[in-house]
């Protein structure tokens, strides 16, 4: 991969995430910030990478795992916990008044 | 069809679906099902990665054995905490999960530096980004938590101007590292940068006060995204450099949504210190000057005399977990004819849209909630206010005083009722750390106490009284 290939990578990549969000509510920019951190965990993409090519150098691989993990932790959690706050916006509190 | 063809299909559908997933997530109706487009798209670019090498060099049975420990643990203690964590410490969680990910991004260049020789300049490039922006995201978020969690308070000494001159200095330690690591990959220098970004991360965040801390985790998550595109760059990923930059880019724009919601501009949260150290020096100290305390049987006295009832929840309601024992309290003033709702502040709690889930959780009628412009106009008209762990969102100041820094916030105009009620612990300020002047007006009392045990008095107080005994 050429380095500017890369960039142009980057660029429209920036540029997309700019267009992206536009109008938020209020309600939900927790929810989006927590989203966007779930995502930002991609980078388990590269602790993945580093694992494959580590060969036998072991530091190499522990390293890897390590940061595999906290990758996960990232990605796992995030989006965990944005789906138990979004299903608690979607519960309609008239559902309870009804019940009543 | 050949494997680079098809990973690369598999890496453009996870693109789309990840934007998709973003955009999705700004937009109430579709946010759940976005949530989870952008998981799906995430254990997509997982399976085109590993697809790739199993289809070229092979993934030796070492390299799985890694995989599987690293990403089993990983993934099980985030999905616990995911699921235990209680919903009235999210920011803070948030926070936490955050600083991993930087620290995943400052890791894997670590990694490449010391044990992956033959590196191009723009690897170095990267790899010092990666380092850099991981590590401050890592120590910043870490802090951000740990403020948030109330295990560090802001030290005053941070709210000194010194604090500038000292985060220059690092920034620019940080920087000759930076330039040095390009020449050379020599240890030394790749610690220095290593412990002065960290150092940079917590000086730059320590300062500024909780009430702007949403603000800040947005930021970080937004370099975290940096970082993460920064190690594509290290690994050769395009993939990883799309998703980075598009998060990065993303989170930048919502902190500016979010700045803009709480009325403050971006350069003041990151170098303004905390909103108390400011109002100090614009209106003249903090002190307060005519407080009125009652006993909770006077507050059951006027409660028992009132007609109309509204009650303001705060984070404070939701951190006792009395939100129920107000339901109970709620029942009997109804039982006695009293008009009652609760009014909803559009940031009550520290997360918009949290007290409603709570409030419905202890079976408040919907009906009873109200929001902020609609209950505004009906102060005037109530006879008492009860309000219950808030501060900040009821401060007068952010109408009446242009020096304040909470000037121009939306606030609940409960000043304007008969009779006001505050039920809290102790004098101490508000989450933004500025002074009150709700608490110094003539018709506010203080009822000091923690919120569950200060209601379960006034119920068993108008129960005395033969309120709701009908």
């Amino acid at each position: 991969m050429d380095f500017a290939q890369a960039f142009w990578i980057l660029l429209l990549g920036s540029l997309l995430g700019l267009e992206l969000i536009g109008k938020v509510p209020p309600t939900l920019h927790t929810p989006l910030m927590s989203g966007a951190n779930a995502i930002s965990g991609i980078t388990m993409l590269a602790a993945l990478t580093l694992i494959i090519q580590a060969k036998n150098n072991l530091p190499l691989l522990l390293i890897g795992s390590i940061a595999l993990g906290f990758a996960l932790f990232n990605v796992v959690g995030g989006f965990f916990v944005t789906d138990r706050m979004l299903a608690m916006f979607n519960r309609k509190p008239s559902k309870n008044s009804k019940l009543k | 069809m050949n494997i680079t063809l098809i990973q690369s299909l598999i890496n453009l559908l996870s693109v789309l679906f990840l934007a998709l997933g973003i955009k999705g997530l700004s937009k109430v109706r579709s946010a759940r099902e976005a949530n989870r487009l952008a998981a799906f798209a995430m254990f997509l670019s997982v399976i085109g990665l590993l697809f790739y090498y199993l289809g070229t060099n092979g993934i030796s049975q070492q390299s799985w054995l890694w995989i599987i420990v690293g990403s089993l643990i990983g993934s099980l203690f985030g999905a616990i905490l995911a699921k235990k964590v209680p919903m009235t410490s999210m920011p803070e969680t948030v926070a936490l999960f955050n600083g991993c990910g930087g620290m995943s991004s400052l890791l894997v260049a670590l990694g490449v530096v010391f044990f992956q020789k033959n590196q191009s300049l723009i690897q170095d490039l990267s790899i010092s980004v990666s380092i850099f922006v991981g590590a401050i995201t890592f120590s910043g978020s870490i802090i951000a938590m740990a403020k948030l969690q109330g295990w560090l308070s802001t030290p005053s000494w941070t709210q000194n101007r010194v604090r500038h001159l000292i985060n220059v200095s690092i920034a620019i330690i940080s920087l000759i590292a930076f330039i040095n690591l390009l020449q050379s990959s020599d240890s030394s220098i790749i610690w220095l940068l290593v412990i002065s970004s960290t150092v940079l991360g917590i000086g730059v965040t320590l300062p500024i006060g909780g009430a702007d801390m949403p603000v800040v985790i947005s930021l970080l998550n937004s370099y975290s995204g940096i970082a993460a595109a920064a190690a594509g760059f290290v690994v050769e990923s395009q993939l990883l450099i799309v998703a980075g930059a598009m998060v990065g880019a993303a989170g930048l724009i919502l902190t500016q949504v979010m700045c803009k919601g709480m009325n403050r501009s971006l350069i003041s949260v990151l170098f303004g210190g905390t909103l108390a150290s400011k109002s100090e020096k614009s209106s003249g100290g903090g002190e307060y000057t005519n407080i009125t305390s009652c006993s909770v049987e006077e507050c059951a006295l006027t409660l028992e005399a009132a007609n109309k009832v509204i009650i303001v929840p705060g984070y404070g309601l939701a951190v006792a977990q009395a939100q129920h024992t107000l339901r109970e309290v709620a029942k009997i003033l109804e039982q006695n004819e009293i008009e009652v709702c609760y009014a909803i502040h559009p940031v009550a709690g520290r997360m918009p849209g949290h007290m409603n889930v709570l409030l419905a959780e202890a079976d408040v009628p919907y009906e009873q909630l109200k929001e902020m412009d609609i209950v505004n106009p009906d102060f005037p008209a109530a006879d008492v206010v009860l309000v219950l762990g808030a501060n900040d969102v009821v401060n007068p100041q952010a109408k009446s005083d242009k020096n304040s820094p909470l000037y121009g916030m939306p606030v609940l105009d409960v000043q304007e009722a008969r009779t006001v009620f505050v039920i809290k612990r102790g004098m101490s300020a508000g989450y933004s750390g500025i002074k009150n002047d709700l608490f110094d007006l003539p018709n506010t009392s203080m009822v000091f106490g923690d919120a569950k045990k200060v209601l379960s008095e006034l119920m068993s107080e108008l129960k005395e009284l033969g309120v709701g005994a009908k």
